[in-house]
Protein backbone atom coordinates (compact mmCIF):
# COMPACT_ATOMS: atom_id res chain seq x y z
CA UNK A 1 0.00 0.00 0.00
CA UNK A 2 1.15 3.52 -0.66
CA UNK A 3 -0.14 5.51 2.12
CA UNK A 4 -0.74 2.86 4.54
CA UNK A 5 2.20 1.06 6.32
CA UNK A 6 1.25 -1.96 8.67
CA UNK A 7 3.22 -3.07 11.16
CA UNK A 8 2.22 -6.83 12.30
CA UNK A 9 0.44 -9.78 10.38
CA UNK A 10 -1.04 -11.34 13.31
CA UNK A 11 -4.73 -10.84 14.00
CA UNK A 12 -5.17 -10.87 17.75
CA UNK A 13 -8.65 -12.53 17.26
CA UNK A 14 -7.33 -15.46 16.03
CA UNK A 15 -5.37 -16.26 19.37
CA UNK A 16 -8.24 -16.06 21.62
CA UNK A 17 -9.82 -19.33 20.46
CA UNK A 18 -6.86 -20.96 20.82
CA UNK A 19 -4.95 -19.40 23.22
CA UNK A 20 -4.73 -19.62 26.78
CA UNK A 21 -2.36 -22.74 27.44
CA UNK A 22 -1.03 -21.01 30.43
CA UNK A 23 2.92 -21.73 30.11
CA UNK A 24 3.92 -17.83 29.14
CA UNK A 25 5.29 -16.59 32.09
CA UNK A 26 3.14 -14.42 35.17
CA UNK A 27 4.38 -10.93 34.48
CA UNK A 28 5.49 -9.65 38.01
CA UNK A 29 7.76 -12.79 37.62
CA UNK A 30 10.16 -11.12 35.51
CA UNK A 31 10.47 -7.55 35.98
CA UNK A 32 7.92 -5.55 37.51
CA UNK A 33 6.52 -6.17 40.70
CA UNK A 34 4.72 -2.83 40.89
CA UNK A 35 3.53 -2.24 37.56
CA UNK A 36 1.67 -4.72 35.21
CA UNK A 37 2.31 -5.06 32.07
CA UNK A 38 1.30 -8.01 29.98
CA UNK A 39 1.81 -7.63 26.37
CA UNK A 40 5.16 -7.83 26.75
CA UNK A 41 5.30 -11.21 27.64
CA UNK A 42 6.74 -13.93 25.10
CA UNK A 43 4.10 -16.44 23.76
CA UNK A 44 5.25 -19.94 25.01
CA UNK A 45 3.12 -22.27 23.14
CA UNK A 46 5.33 -23.32 20.97
CA UNK A 47 8.07 -24.36 23.27
CA UNK A 48 5.25 -26.44 25.04
CA UNK B 1 -12.35 0.64 18.18
CA UNK B 2 -9.45 2.51 17.35
CA UNK B 3 -6.51 5.07 18.89
CA UNK B 4 -4.58 7.34 17.11
CA UNK B 5 -2.05 9.58 18.03
CA UNK B 6 1.18 11.86 16.37
CA UNK B 7 4.94 10.56 18.01
CA UNK B 8 7.93 11.65 16.67
CA UNK B 9 7.17 12.31 13.25
CA UNK B 10 4.72 9.51 12.92
CA UNK B 11 1.20 8.98 12.45
CA UNK B 12 0.22 5.96 14.01
CA UNK B 13 -3.13 4.37 13.97
CA UNK B 14 -3.97 0.89 16.43
CA UNK B 15 -6.78 -0.85 15.50
CA UNK B 16 -7.66 -2.00 19.62
CA UNK B 17 -9.56 -5.50 18.80
CA UNK B 18 -7.22 -6.91 16.15
CA UNK B 19 -3.80 -5.72 17.33
CA UNK B 20 -3.16 -3.99 13.87
CA UNK B 21 -0.91 -1.41 14.32
CA UNK B 22 -0.37 1.20 10.61
CA UNK B 23 1.54 3.67 9.90
CA UNK B 24 0.02 6.43 7.78
CA UNK B 25 0.21 9.85 5.64
CA UNK B 26 -1.03 12.77 6.92
CA UNK B 27 -4.08 12.99 4.64
CA UNK B 28 -5.12 9.29 5.73
CA UNK B 29 -4.72 9.98 8.87
CA UNK B 30 -6.97 13.20 8.92
CA UNK B 31 -9.47 11.37 6.92
CA UNK B 32 -9.64 9.04 10.16
CA UNK B 33 -11.25 12.00 11.67
CA UNK B 34 -14.26 11.96 9.64
CA UNK B 35 -15.10 8.04 9.71
CA UNK B 36 -17.25 6.08 11.65
CA UNK B 37 -17.73 2.23 11.44
CA UNK B 38 -19.59 0.68 9.15
CA UNK B 39 -17.77 1.87 6.38
CA UNK B 40 -18.99 2.66 2.88
CA UNK B 41 -16.84 1.11 -0.26
CA UNK B 42 -16.86 4.63 -1.27
CA UNK B 43 -15.29 7.77 0.30
CA UNK B 44 -17.79 9.94 1.97
CA UNK B 45 -18.95 13.15 -0.86
CA UNK B 46 -18.05 15.33 1.85
CA UNK B 47 -14.64 14.42 1.35
CA UNK B 48 -14.13 15.48 -2.10
CA UNK B 49 -16.81 18.90 -1.95
CA UNK B 50 -15.34 19.96 1.66
CA UNK B 51 -12.94 18.35 4.26
CA UNK B 52 -10.39 17.40 1.59
CA UNK B 53 -11.05 19.23 -1.55
CA UNK B 54 -7.76 20.68 -1.75
CA UNK B 55 -6.50 16.87 -2.18
CA UNK B 56 -6.88 15.40 -6.12
CA UNK B 57 -9.96 13.12 -6.41
CA UNK B 58 -6.98 10.30 -6.86
CA UNK B 59 -5.50 11.01 -4.03
CA UNK B 60 -8.57 11.05 -1.71
CA UNK B 61 -9.28 7.38 -3.51
CA UNK B 62 -6.16 5.84 -3.08
CA UNK B 63 -6.19 6.41 1.16
CA UNK B 64 -10.16 5.96 1.42
CA UNK B 65 -9.66 2.71 -0.52
CA UNK B 66 -6.81 1.66 1.37
CA UNK B 67 -8.67 2.21 4.40
CA UNK B 68 -11.63 0.37 3.26
CA UNK B 69 -9.74 -2.90 2.39
CA UNK B 70 -7.81 -2.02 6.39
CA UNK B 71 -11.52 -2.24 7.53
CA UNK B 72 -12.88 -5.24 4.93
CA UNK B 73 -10.07 -7.24 6.35
CA UNK B 74 -10.63 -6.53 9.98
CA UNK B 75 -7.61 -4.85 10.79
CA UNK B 76 -9.49 -1.35 11.29
CA UNK B 77 -12.60 -0.88 13.41
CA UNK B 78 -12.85 -4.35 14.31
CA UNK B 79 -15.37 -5.38 16.68
CA UNK B 80 -15.42 -6.49 19.74
CA UNK B 81 -16.09 -9.68 20.22
CA UNK B 82 -14.13 -10.73 23.53
CA UNK B 83 -16.67 -10.58 26.04
CA UNK B 84 -17.97 -14.27 25.44
CA UNK B 85 -13.95 -15.44 26.26
CA UNK B 86 -13.76 -13.43 29.63
CA UNK B 87 -16.99 -14.99 30.61
CA UNK B 88 -15.44 -18.82 30.33
CA UNK B 89 -12.33 -17.83 32.80
CA UNK B 90 -12.32 -20.09 35.31
CA UNK B 91 -10.03 -21.11 37.65
CA UNK B 92 -6.16 -21.61 36.58
CA UNK B 93 -3.95 -24.09 38.35
CA UNK B 94 -1.43 -22.15 40.50
CA UNK B 95 2.15 -21.95 38.32
CA UNK B 96 3.68 -19.16 39.66
CA UNK B 97 4.75 -17.83 43.40
CA UNK B 98 6.49 -15.20 45.04
CA UNK B 99 8.92 -16.76 47.76
CA UNK B 100 9.29 -14.30 50.64
CA UNK B 101 12.31 -16.16 51.80
CA UNK B 102 13.78 -12.91 54.20
CA UNK B 103 11.33 -10.25 55.68
CA UNK B 104 14.20 -8.15 56.52
CA UNK B 105 16.58 -5.73 54.59
CA UNK B 106 20.04 -4.16 55.16
CA UNK B 107 18.96 -1.44 52.77
CA UNK B 108 16.38 1.40 53.97
CA UNK B 109 14.76 2.17 50.49
CA UNK B 110 12.59 5.52 51.48
CA UNK B 111 10.13 3.95 49.36
CA UNK B 112 10.02 0.44 50.36
CA UNK B 113 6.15 -0.89 49.90
CA UNK B 114 7.62 -3.80 52.39
CA UNK B 115 7.65 -0.89 54.95
CA UNK B 116 11.82 -1.34 54.93
CA UNK B 117 11.37 -5.36 54.38
CA UNK B 118 9.50 -6.82 57.02
CA UNK B 119 5.81 -5.34 55.67
CA UNK B 120 4.79 -4.37 59.18
CA UNK B 121 4.62 -7.40 60.79
CA UNK B 122 8.59 -7.92 62.57
CA UNK B 123 11.66 -8.97 60.64
CA UNK B 124 11.69 -12.93 60.34
CA UNK B 125 13.26 -14.99 57.75
CA UNK B 126 11.73 -18.35 55.92
CA UNK B 127 12.46 -21.57 57.54
CA UNK B 128 13.67 -24.35 54.84
CA UNK B 129 10.81 -26.89 56.44
CA UNK B 130 8.26 -24.02 54.73
CA UNK B 131 10.23 -23.13 51.98
CA UNK B 132 10.11 -26.94 50.84
CA UNK B 133 6.10 -26.74 51.75
CA UNK B 134 5.94 -23.81 49.28
CA UNK B 135 7.41 -26.19 46.66
CA UNK B 136 4.82 -29.05 47.37
CA UNK B 137 2.40 -26.43 47.28
CA UNK B 138 2.75 -25.39 43.53
CA UNK B 139 3.39 -29.22 42.75
CA UNK B 140 -0.21 -29.59 44.26
CA UNK B 141 -1.44 -27.21 42.54
CA UNK B 142 -0.06 -26.64 39.30
CA UNK B 143 -2.52 -29.15 37.28
CA UNK B 144 -1.01 -30.04 33.76
CA UNK B 145 1.19 -26.53 34.01
CA UNK B 146 4.79 -27.71 32.75
CA UNK B 147 6.48 -24.21 33.55
CA UNK B 148 6.73 -22.99 37.21
CA UNK B 149 7.74 -20.00 38.57
CA UNK B 150 9.48 -19.17 41.51
CA UNK B 151 10.82 -15.63 42.65
CA UNK B 152 12.97 -15.29 45.74
CA UNK B 153 12.14 -11.97 46.97
CA UNK B 154 11.71 -10.49 50.61
CA UNK B 155 13.04 -8.19 51.83
CA UNK B 156 16.74 -9.19 50.64
CA UNK B 157 16.91 -12.71 49.73
CA UNK B 158 20.23 -13.30 50.17
CA UNK B 159 20.01 -12.81 53.84
CA UNK B 160 18.72 -16.30 54.10
CA UNK B 161 20.74 -17.75 50.62
CA UNK B 162 21.52 -21.05 52.25
CA UNK B 163 16.99 -21.62 52.70
CA UNK B 164 17.18 -20.28 48.80
CA UNK B 165 19.82 -23.16 48.05
CA UNK B 166 17.70 -25.76 49.84
CA UNK B 167 14.53 -25.20 48.03
CA UNK B 168 16.04 -24.90 44.60
CA UNK B 169 17.73 -28.60 45.39
CA UNK B 170 14.51 -29.78 46.46
CA UNK B 171 12.82 -28.11 43.68
CA UNK B 172 15.32 -29.65 41.09
CA UNK B 173 14.81 -33.43 43.15
CA UNK B 174 10.98 -33.04 42.33
CA UNK B 175 10.78 -31.85 38.40
CA UNK B 176 11.10 -35.32 37.02
CA UNK B 177 8.79 -37.15 38.58
CA UNK B 178 6.24 -34.59 38.84
CA UNK B 179 7.37 -33.67 35.00
CA UNK B 180 7.62 -29.76 35.86
CA UNK B 181 10.05 -27.44 34.70
CA UNK B 182 11.44 -25.17 37.85
CA UNK B 183 12.55 -21.46 36.79
CA UNK B 184 14.12 -19.42 39.05
CA UNK B 185 14.04 -15.49 39.78
CA UNK B 186 15.74 -14.11 42.43
CA UNK B 187 15.04 -10.06 43.07
CA UNK B 188 17.92 -8.84 44.96
CA UNK B 189 19.89 -5.55 45.89
CA UNK B 190 22.91 -7.01 45.60
CA UNK B 191 24.29 -5.68 49.01
CA UNK B 192 25.56 -9.46 49.97
CA UNK B 193 26.80 -10.74 46.62
CA UNK B 194 29.77 -12.54 46.49
CA UNK B 195 31.73 -14.81 44.26
CA UNK B 196 30.20 -17.85 45.43
CA UNK B 197 26.50 -16.57 45.39
CA UNK B 198 27.09 -15.16 41.85
CA UNK B 199 27.74 -18.36 40.43
CA UNK B 200 25.22 -19.94 42.08
CA UNK B 201 22.57 -17.69 40.77
CA UNK B 202 23.88 -17.76 37.61
CA UNK B 203 23.82 -21.39 37.69
CA UNK B 204 20.10 -21.95 39.03
CA UNK B 205 18.16 -18.61 38.44
CA UNK B 206 16.46 -18.56 35.00
CA UNK B 207 16.28 -14.58 35.59
CA UNK B 208 17.36 -11.94 38.15
CA UNK B 209 16.67 -8.73 38.68
CA UNK B 210 19.20 -6.19 40.45
CA UNK B 211 18.03 -3.20 42.08
CA UNK B 212 19.51 0.34 41.13
CA UNK B 213 17.98 3.20 40.44
CA UNK B 214 20.30 5.13 38.47
CA UNK B 215 23.03 7.78 38.92
CA UNK B 216 25.22 7.42 42.27
CA UNK B 217 23.18 10.73 43.99
CA UNK B 218 19.71 9.40 42.59
CA UNK B 219 20.49 5.75 43.83
CA UNK B 220 22.12 6.92 47.40
CA UNK B 221 19.01 9.31 48.19
CA UNK B 222 16.72 6.61 47.99
CA UNK B 223 18.40 3.45 48.31
CA UNK B 224 20.25 4.36 51.78
CA UNK B 225 22.04 1.31 53.78
CA UNK B 226 21.22 1.19 57.54
CA UNK B 227 23.71 3.54 58.60
CA UNK B 228 22.70 6.09 55.88
CA UNK B 229 25.64 5.60 53.79
CA UNK B 230 25.07 4.65 49.95
CA UNK B 231 24.55 1.69 48.35
CA UNK B 232 25.73 2.59 44.88
CA UNK B 233 29.55 1.81 44.97
CA UNK B 234 28.99 -1.37 46.87
CA UNK B 235 26.82 -2.95 44.22
CA UNK B 236 27.43 -1.84 40.34
CA UNK B 237 30.83 -3.32 40.14
CA UNK B 238 29.17 -6.73 41.88
CA UNK B 239 26.83 -6.54 39.22
CA UNK B 240 28.77 -5.91 36.42
CA UNK B 241 30.54 -9.56 37.59
CA UNK B 242 27.06 -10.89 37.98
CA UNK B 243 26.26 -10.07 34.30
CA UNK B 244 29.30 -10.32 32.78
CA UNK B 245 29.56 -13.92 33.93
CA UNK B 246 25.94 -14.37 33.02
CA UNK B 247 26.09 -15.40 29.04
CA UNK B 248 22.51 -15.50 27.41
CA UNK B 249 20.41 -15.72 30.70
CA UNK B 250 17.54 -13.24 31.71
CA UNK B 251 18.59 -10.63 33.74
CA UNK B 252 17.29 -6.99 34.83
CA UNK B 253 19.00 -3.96 36.11
CA UNK B 254 15.50 -2.43 37.86
CA UNK B 255 15.22 1.15 38.97
CA UNK B 256 12.79 2.72 40.31
CA UNK B 257 11.89 6.71 39.49
CA UNK B 258 10.39 9.31 41.89
CA UNK B 259 9.43 13.21 42.59
CA UNK B 260 13.20 13.54 42.88
CA UNK B 261 14.46 12.22 39.55
CA UNK B 262 11.67 13.42 37.28
CA UNK B 263 14.54 13.58 34.70
CA UNK B 264 14.65 9.27 34.74
CA UNK B 265 15.77 9.04 31.31
CA UNK B 266 19.35 10.22 32.25
CA UNK B 267 19.65 7.52 35.03
CA UNK B 268 18.11 4.61 32.54
CA UNK B 269 21.08 5.90 30.19
CA UNK B 270 23.33 5.88 33.63
CA UNK B 271 23.06 2.11 33.60
CA UNK B 272 22.88 1.78 30.15
CA UNK B 273 26.65 3.67 30.46
CA UNK B 274 27.55 1.75 33.11
CA UNK B 275 27.33 -1.74 30.70
CA UNK B 276 23.86 -2.98 30.96
CA UNK B 277 21.14 -3.24 27.77
CA UNK B 278 18.32 -5.06 29.91
CA UNK B 279 16.50 -2.55 31.61
CA UNK B 280 13.66 -1.33 34.05
CA UNK B 281 13.11 1.42 36.10
CA UNK B 282 9.36 1.81 36.77
CA UNK B 283 7.31 4.76 38.64
CA UNK B 284 7.38 4.39 42.58
CA UNK B 285 4.27 3.66 43.25
CA UNK B 286 3.05 5.77 46.80
CA UNK B 287 1.06 7.66 48.73
CA UNK B 288 0.25 10.97 47.35
CA UNK B 289 1.30 12.31 50.59
CA UNK B 290 4.67 11.54 50.37
CA UNK B 291 7.28 13.96 49.25
CA UNK B 292 8.63 11.08 46.61
CA UNK B 293 5.63 10.15 45.45
CA UNK B 294 4.28 11.30 41.45
CA UNK B 295 1.67 13.26 40.53
CA UNK B 296 -0.84 14.28 38.05
CA UNK B 297 1.28 17.18 38.10
CA UNK B 298 3.86 15.31 37.25
CA UNK B 299 2.26 13.87 34.34
CA UNK B 300 3.96 16.35 31.66
CA UNK B 301 7.21 15.89 32.48
CA UNK B 302 7.29 12.35 32.59
CA UNK B 303 5.47 12.43 29.31
CA UNK B 304 8.47 13.93 27.84
CA UNK B 305 11.07 11.97 29.60
CA UNK B 306 9.64 8.94 28.48
CA UNK B 307 9.29 10.54 24.43
CA UNK B 308 13.24 11.39 25.19
CA UNK B 309 14.20 8.05 26.22
CA UNK B 310 12.48 6.47 23.30
CA UNK B 311 13.99 9.02 20.75
CA UNK B 312 17.54 7.82 22.53
CA UNK B 313 16.94 4.20 22.36
CA UNK B 314 15.77 4.91 18.52
CA UNK B 315 19.22 6.15 18.43
CA UNK B 316 21.84 3.57 19.79
CA UNK B 317 19.82 1.48 17.76
CA UNK B 318 20.78 3.17 14.64
CA UNK B 319 24.23 2.89 16.26
CA UNK B 320 24.20 -0.90 16.93
CA UNK B 321 23.74 -0.64 20.75
CA UNK B 322 20.82 -1.96 21.91
CA UNK B 323 18.61 -0.94 25.43
CA UNK B 324 15.70 -3.61 26.24
CA UNK B 325 13.67 -1.25 28.17
CA UNK B 326 11.38 -3.30 30.24
CA UNK B 327 8.17 -0.78 29.41
CA UNK B 328 9.03 -0.22 26.05
CA UNK B 329 9.30 -3.75 25.40
CA UNK B 330 6.38 -5.03 22.94
CA UNK B 331 6.25 -7.68 20.29
CA UNK B 332 3.61 -6.84 17.97
CA UNK B 333 3.04 -10.41 16.03
CA UNK B 334 3.91 -12.85 18.75
CA UNK B 335 3.12 -11.48 22.02
CA UNK B 336 0.95 -13.13 24.43
CA UNK B 337 -2.70 -14.60 23.03
CA UNK B 338 -5.56 -12.46 23.55
CA UNK B 339 -6.97 -15.14 26.73
CA UNK B 340 -3.65 -14.27 28.62
CA UNK B 341 -4.62 -10.16 27.84
CA UNK B 342 -7.85 -10.96 29.20
CA UNK B 343 -6.46 -12.32 32.14
CA UNK B 344 -4.00 -9.80 33.04
CA UNK B 345 -1.71 -10.30 35.86
CA UNK B 346 -3.12 -13.88 37.34
CA UNK B 347 -2.44 -12.48 40.99
CA UNK B 348 -4.47 -14.72 43.35
CA UNK B 349 -5.44 -17.04 40.59
CA UNK B 350 -1.97 -17.95 39.01
CA UNK B 351 0.29 -16.54 41.16
CA UNK B 352 0.61 -16.31 44.80
CA UNK B 353 2.98 -14.68 47.62
CA UNK B 354 4.15 -16.96 50.27
CA UNK B 355 5.58 -15.00 53.71
CA UNK B 356 7.97 -16.33 56.10
CA UNK B 357 4.85 -17.63 58.24
CA UNK B 358 3.85 -19.63 55.21
CA UNK B 359 0.84 -17.04 55.08
CA UNK B 360 -0.52 -16.88 51.43
CA UNK B 361 -1.63 -13.73 49.77
CA UNK B 362 -2.56 -12.85 45.98
CA UNK B 363 0.50 -11.21 45.32
CA UNK B 364 3.70 -9.67 46.81
CA UNK B 365 2.08 -6.30 47.17
CA UNK B 366 -1.00 -7.71 49.37
CA UNK B 367 1.27 -8.82 52.18
CA UNK B 368 -0.16 -7.68 55.22
CA UNK B 369 -3.59 -7.23 54.53
CA UNK B 370 -4.92 -9.83 57.03
CA UNK B 371 -8.12 -9.07 55.39
CA UNK B 372 -6.38 -10.52 51.49
CA UNK B 373 -4.81 -13.71 53.48
CA UNK B 374 -5.88 -16.81 51.19
CA UNK B 375 -4.66 -19.38 53.46
CA UNK B 376 -1.42 -20.82 54.74
CA UNK B 377 1.22 -23.40 53.04
CA UNK B 378 2.17 -25.40 56.73
CA UNK B 379 -1.67 -25.57 57.85
CA UNK B 380 -2.66 -26.84 54.22
CA UNK B 381 -5.39 -24.10 53.73
CA UNK B 382 -5.78 -22.19 50.90
CA UNK B 383 -8.96 -20.17 50.47
CA UNK B 384 -11.06 -20.99 47.07
CA UNK B 385 -13.76 -18.41 47.02
CA UNK B 386 -10.91 -15.55 47.47
CA UNK B 387 -8.83 -17.49 44.86
CA UNK B 388 -12.28 -17.33 42.34
CA UNK B 389 -12.62 -13.66 43.21
CA UNK B 390 -9.27 -13.20 41.85
CA UNK B 391 -10.37 -15.41 38.78
CA UNK B 392 -12.68 -13.16 37.74
CA UNK B 393 -10.88 -9.75 37.41
CA UNK B 394 -10.52 -9.81 33.56
CA UNK B 395 -10.74 -6.41 31.82
CA UNK B 396 -14.38 -7.02 30.87
CA UNK B 397 -14.75 -7.03 34.20
CA UNK B 398 -13.54 -3.50 34.83
CA UNK B 399 -15.90 -0.96 33.77
CA UNK B 400 -13.10 1.29 33.17
CA UNK B 401 -11.02 -1.01 30.89
CA UNK B 402 -13.45 -2.24 29.02
CA UNK B 403 -13.22 1.01 26.76
CA UNK B 404 -10.05 1.50 27.14
CA UNK B 405 -7.97 1.43 23.73
CA UNK B 406 -4.75 0.25 25.77
CA UNK B 407 -6.87 -2.72 27.32
CA UNK B 408 -5.08 -5.87 25.59
CA UNK B 409 -1.81 -4.04 26.74
CA UNK B 410 -1.70 -3.52 30.68
CA UNK B 411 -4.32 -5.84 30.69
CA UNK B 412 -6.45 -4.13 33.65
CA UNK B 413 -3.43 -3.09 35.79
CA UNK B 414 -1.89 -4.01 38.62
CA UNK B 415 -4.76 -5.14 40.96
CA UNK B 416 -2.83 -4.34 44.33
CA UNK B 417 -2.44 -0.32 42.58
CA UNK B 418 -6.11 -0.13 41.93
CA UNK B 419 -7.27 -1.54 45.67
CA UNK B 420 -4.76 0.56 47.35
CA UNK B 421 -4.89 4.14 45.55
CA UNK B 422 -8.37 3.55 43.57
CA UNK B 423 -10.48 2.10 45.97
CA UNK B 424 -11.01 -1.31 44.32
CA UNK B 425 -9.69 -4.04 42.32
CA UNK B 426 -11.88 -3.15 39.85
CA UNK B 427 -11.06 0.20 39.18
CA UNK B 428 -8.01 1.24 37.77
CA UNK B 429 -5.55 3.29 38.92
CA UNK B 430 -5.39 6.11 37.20
CA UNK B 431 -2.54 7.68 36.98
CA UNK B 432 -0.80 4.10 36.52
CA UNK B 433 -3.19 4.56 33.51
CA UNK B 434 -2.01 7.35 32.11
CA UNK B 435 1.70 5.84 32.28
CA UNK B 436 0.91 2.93 30.85
CA UNK B 437 -1.16 4.83 27.60
CA UNK B 438 1.94 7.08 26.99
CA UNK B 439 4.90 3.89 27.94
CA UNK B 440 2.76 2.36 25.13
CA UNK B 441 2.55 4.96 22.21
CA UNK B 442 6.11 5.20 22.61
CA UNK B 443 7.10 1.62 22.29
CA UNK B 444 4.97 1.00 19.19
CA UNK B 445 6.67 5.07 17.83
CA UNK B 446 10.19 2.79 18.35
CA UNK B 447 8.52 -0.55 16.08
CA UNK B 448 7.69 2.29 13.69
CA UNK B 449 10.96 4.24 13.61
CA UNK B 450 13.27 0.70 13.45
CA UNK B 451 10.77 -0.75 10.34
CA UNK B 452 11.34 2.66 8.97
CA UNK B 453 14.98 2.11 9.41
CA UNK B 454 14.73 -1.51 8.09
CA UNK B 455 12.88 0.19 4.70
CA UNK B 456 15.71 2.96 4.11
CA UNK B 457 18.35 0.36 4.08
CA UNK B 458 16.93 -2.07 1.80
Amino acid sequence: MKHIKTLNEANLKNTAAKGGCGECQASCQSACKTSCTVANQKCERKSK
Amino acid sequence: MIHKYRLNGYNIVLDVHSGGVHVVDDLTYAMLNYITPPLEEQAPQSFYSDYFSDYSVEEIDECYEELYKLYHNGLLFSEDDYEQFSRQMVSSPIKAMCLHVAHDCNLRCNYCFASTGDFGHGRKLMTAETGKHAIDFLLEHSGDRHNLELDFFGGEPLMNFDVVKQVVEYARSKEKEYNKNFRFTITTNGMLLDDAKIDYINKEMSNVVLSLDGRKQVNDRMRPRVDGSGSYDKIVNRYRQLVGSRGDKDYYVRGTFTKYNLDFSKDVLHINDLGFDQLSVEPVVAKPEEDYALTEQDLPAIFNEYEHLAKEIINRKKKGSGINFFHFMIDLNQGPCAIKRLRGCGCGNEYVAVTPEGDIYPCHQFVGMEEWKMGNIDEGTLDLEKKDYFSKTTIYDKPECKNCWAKFYCSGGCNANNLQYAGSVFHPHELSCELEKKRLECAIMIKAALADQEDQND
